[in-house]
């Protein structure tokens, strides 16, 4: 493998067949090996059936996206066949399932296509149906040239504590398959390799689900509360597996609007609380939203974006609910919106948006989606402490020395001290109405008050926006060509950026609130600007331009279901003029 | 010792004059100041509606929340600190309508809370609509042929859902109502106390209050306290109404199963440096 190529396997098959944990594996045992690799998987809102792909690029170098350009493909079912065949590259095999598939060889011009019975190399195997899987990579690693060893030990690290024999099974079906391939299959024809390097550090594969519910714990969130919906159900399961060793309080509740309230209710009594949920989820926290605006109640909600409207695409990415977070729930108040390029980003940005809901008194989003929420990425372990800020907390000891506690005393910042319940001096009322400084309910007929309260609330915002992380460069400083981008669009277009020259790009990793100084330092002087979006609108562009009057100069956009790939990036800047490297 | 003026705030109810909130508001904050509470060890929760202007003179740590919306907030207060004794407030429109889910797994749930239920069988502040309480032919201002829907009995649903304690009161028996609050609020586990509060404003103010009057029993002494069966059949009467303590049990608390908060509040616990190592491994 050449140090900046990037090789990519693809296995296609039925729900509830297990190419996920398989392909898992696989990528595990290449980080294993020294590698890099980004992963990501497609499938249906069902249990059993219909078609699931996983796929896995792997490099010697680090990787921040999955490429479309597949090497080497498993198909399992015609359907997998069909789906994915496009995407394999002349020169490039596919294993075909000759059980299942219709083989024929018209139209896989350029590609060599291996038939196999899984059938009957399962009976030869001697293994369960469930360990078919693991006969495909063990062709797989005999095809790549890859060290047999990395994955008998990595399967046995995996499967540390199932049964004996699901590790013994799972060991010899892989052997199997990758002794099946050496004798049967033509190796020369398949000039694809993956080198091997025992010195290799540790690295984790994670998804931004997984630096979200890390960052969560590293950040002290003592109280999550969430309701299941994809994709953001992985951290409901990360957190309350950890739950004991985490000393994290995790609850299941009855539904969205619940989680949110609950959220609330936690941090009123001075804890760190969390919800997650998609966007279907929060449309109905949106009151709740509302509620901690009103009563400044500090909160963190990660939402996982996926297509709507309604429910869409439910197990499919898309960057559709940004503009709608930037403006949810009814009045106006401040919020932030966080959103993290990739895993390693999103760790990071978790402890920030504990600070900064503690700091503010305020909501603060992490903004995701499904293909950040579900992509693992190899990545140096995470182990950085934060700085935890809880913000203006009363002691008992300062409220001692107060002469009046007023919870919403009108302050330049906009930040009055809080107290939680329990403590002797710090009784207040926390009110949705629109209230005093002490929190008790006003009227209309107090004009001044109410326009001060309005104030008081927004106030926060010129204190708020230097905290924000600044848009980041990558690329060189002057170029022909900006491309603009926030959250996960970041990773297809660094790949690309690799491949050319004369193209920049600018990342915001805090789409909500806007800096008209800052954005207009940052994006002045840029020659041609194109904002690269996962939606239909441009919805980040829109934002920018009522915000700080900055216009860009054109769309990238889609909105099919999947991510941008590298590959249709670099073609897009290639036929807007960018020469490549 | 606390006294009952200690829970009260200087400010000025807004209630209607004759309305039965007054009773209420006086049973509460008797039974709290003799139950030895300070008012900083307790949090209540306030929904919208005439119950929840009451937030403004109750002297606690208040939290008025958003309509229907009590119980998610309450329950949260108690995982999160559950020395402190919580309770929540709302009428027959938040309890039942717009918060009736969050009831239903509430009564499931079984934290240790206190839920009381103004039953005036109306949206009052809203002036005058059915809620889900008002009786089948009642002409309201969104009923003009009269309430087409089958009341329902909040009582029944607190049973058949699992709470732990079901009570009712009536707001003009102030000292039968304070007694109900206090067992409510000692009782451990999730305390349904509805309360028939006449609104003197949608109904005719002598006539609400006679009517009241003629219906209402309390229950004996030697009522069986124990049989969720026996309960229900009971909270079904109609033609009369009987007040006080219709069911209590014992069922851990949700938060008493809580592994995290075993030896310390959450609230309690301090955030210390935090090793992620642990928690990394599953990822390798």
């Amino acid at each position: 493998m050449k140090k900046t190529e990037v090789l990519t396997w693809k296995i296609g098959g039925i729900a509830g067949g297990g190419q996920q944990v398989a392909g898992l594996i696989f990528a595990k045992a290449c980080a294993r090996g020294g590698l890099y690799t980004f992963d990501s998987s497609e499938y249906p809102s069902l249990i059993r059936g219909g078609l699931v792909t996983y796929r896995l690029s792997i490099s010697s170098q680090p990787l921040s996206a999955i490429y479309r350009s597949t090497n080497l493909l498993i198909a399992l079912t015609q359907e997998a066949l069909d789906h994915c065949v496009p995407d394999v590259i002349s020169g490039g095999a596919i294993i075909v399932n000759s059980d299942t598939c219709n083989v024929k060889t018209s139209g896989l011009k350029g590609r060599t296509v291996w038939p196999i019975s899984v059938k009957e190399l399962t009976a030869q195997a001697n293994v369960p149906a469930l360990a078919n899987n693991m006969i495909m990579i063990g062709m797989t690693t005999a095809l790549f040239r890859y060290d047999i060893m990395l994955i008998r030990e990595t399967i046995k690290e995996i499967f540390q504590g199932k049964d004996e024999k699901v590790i013994a099974d799972n060991i010899r079906a892989a052997e199997f398959g990758y002794e099946y391939a050496r004798k049967n299959f033509k190796a020369e024809v398949f000039p694809y390799h993956l080198p091997s390097s025992r010195r290799a550090g540790a690295k984790v594969l994670v998804t931004a689900n997984d630096t979200v519910s890390l960052g969560a714990v590293a950040s002290g969130c003592k109280f999550f509360v969430a309701y299941p919906m994809t994709p953001a159900t992985s951290i409901l399961h990360n957190l309350m597996g950890w739950s004991e060793r985490s000393g994290m309080m995790v609850i299941q509740p009855e539904d969205e609007i619940a989680a949110i309230h609950m959220a609330i209710g936690a941090s009123y009594t001075g804890v760190r609380a969390m919800t997650a949920t998609s966007g279907g989820g929060f449309a109905l926290m949106n009151e709740g939203l509302a509620l901690a605006a009103m009563t400044e109640t500090p909160l963190v909600i990660v939402e996982g974006q996926r297509p709507g409207p309604a429910t869409g695409l439910p197990t499919w990415t898309e960057q559709g609910d940004l503009a709608y977070l930037a403006r949810a729930g009814h009045g106006e108040f401040p919020r932030v919106i966080l959103a993290p390029g990739d895993a390693a980003e999103a760790y990071p940005l978790t402890g920030l948006a504990f600070n900064l809901a503690d700091r503010f008194q305020i909501p603060v989003f992490i903004l995701l989606d499904k293909y950040l929420s579900e992509a693992h990425q190899s990545h140096q372990p995470f182990t950085d402490h934060f700085h935890i800020d809880r913000g203006d907390l009363l002691t008992d000891q300062q409220l001692l020395k107060l002469k009046e506690y007023k919870r919403y005393l009108i302050t330049k910042t906009g930040i009055s001290s809080r107290t939680i319940p329990g403590q002797m001096d710090g009784l207040h009322l926390a009110n949705s109405d629109e209230h005093d400084e002490a929190g008790y309910t006003i009227e209309g007929f107090s004009p001044e008050l109410r326009t001060k309260m309005v104030a008081k609330r927004l106030q926060k915002l010129p204190y708020l926006l230097p905290e924000l992380p600044k848009p980041k460069l990558y690329g060189p400083k002057n170029a022909q060509l900006t491309l603009l981008g926030w959250g996960s669009t970041k990773g297809p277009v660094l790949e690309a950026l690799k491949e050319l020259t004369d193209v920049n790009y600018f990342h915001v990793t805090a789409p909500w609130p806007l800096s008209q100084p800052i954005m207009t330092k940052a994006l002045s002087g840029c020659k041609k600007i194109i904002a690269v979006e996962n939606n239909a609108t441009g919805q980040f562009a829109q934002l920018l331009k009522g915000q700080t009057g900055i216009a860009v100069d054109d769309y990238w956009l889609k909105h099919d279901g999947a991510q941008f790939y590298p590959e249709e990036i670099l073609a897009k800047a290639t036929a807007t003029g960018a020469s490549k490297k | 010792m606390p006294t009952q003026k200690d829970f009260m705030t200087d400010i000025k109810p807004t209630w209607c004059p004759g309305c039965g909130n007054f009773g209420m508001w006086t049973a509460l904050t008797q039974a709290l100041s003799e139950l030895g509470l300070e008012p900083f060890e307790v949090a209540m929760v306030f929904d919208i509606g005439c119950n929840g202007n009451g937030a403004n003179w109750h002297r606690l740590y208040g939290f008025h929340s958003l309509h229907g919306r009590t119980l998610p907030v309450a329950t949260a207060i108690k995982l999160a600190n559950h020395g402190l004794t919580v309770l929540a407030s709302s009428g027959d429109g938040g309890g039942y309508g717009e918060g009736g889910n969050h009831f239903l797994h509430a009564c499931r749930r079984n934290a240790d809370l206190t839920y009381i239920v103004h039953n005036n069988e109306r949206y009052s502040l809203t002036t005058g609509q059915t809620s889900p309480t008002t009786k089948i032919g009642q002409k309201t201002k969104t009923a003009i042929q009269g309430s087409q829907e089958y009341p329902l009995n909040g009582l029944q649903i607190a049973l058949t859902a699992g709470a732990t304690f079901v009570a009712r009161g009536f707001a003009d028996e102030v000292s039968h109502l304070k007694d109900l609050y206090k067992q409510a609020i000692k009782h451990s586990g999730f305390a349904v106390v509805e309360v028939l509060q006449p609104c003197v404003v949608f109904f005719d103010q002598k006539n609400i209050r006679d009517t009241y009057r003629s219906k209402i029993y309390k229950l004996e002494q030697s009522w069986p306290v124990m049989d969720r069966l026996t309960a229900y059949k009971k909270a079904g009467e109609t033609e009369r109404l009987p007040i006080g303590v219709f069911f209590k049990e014992e069922r851990p608390t949700f938060e008493s199963q809580q592994p995290t908060i075993q030896k310390v509040p959450l609230a309690r616990q301090t955030i210390g440096k935090i090793n992620l190592q642990p928690f990394l491994k599953e990822f390798r």
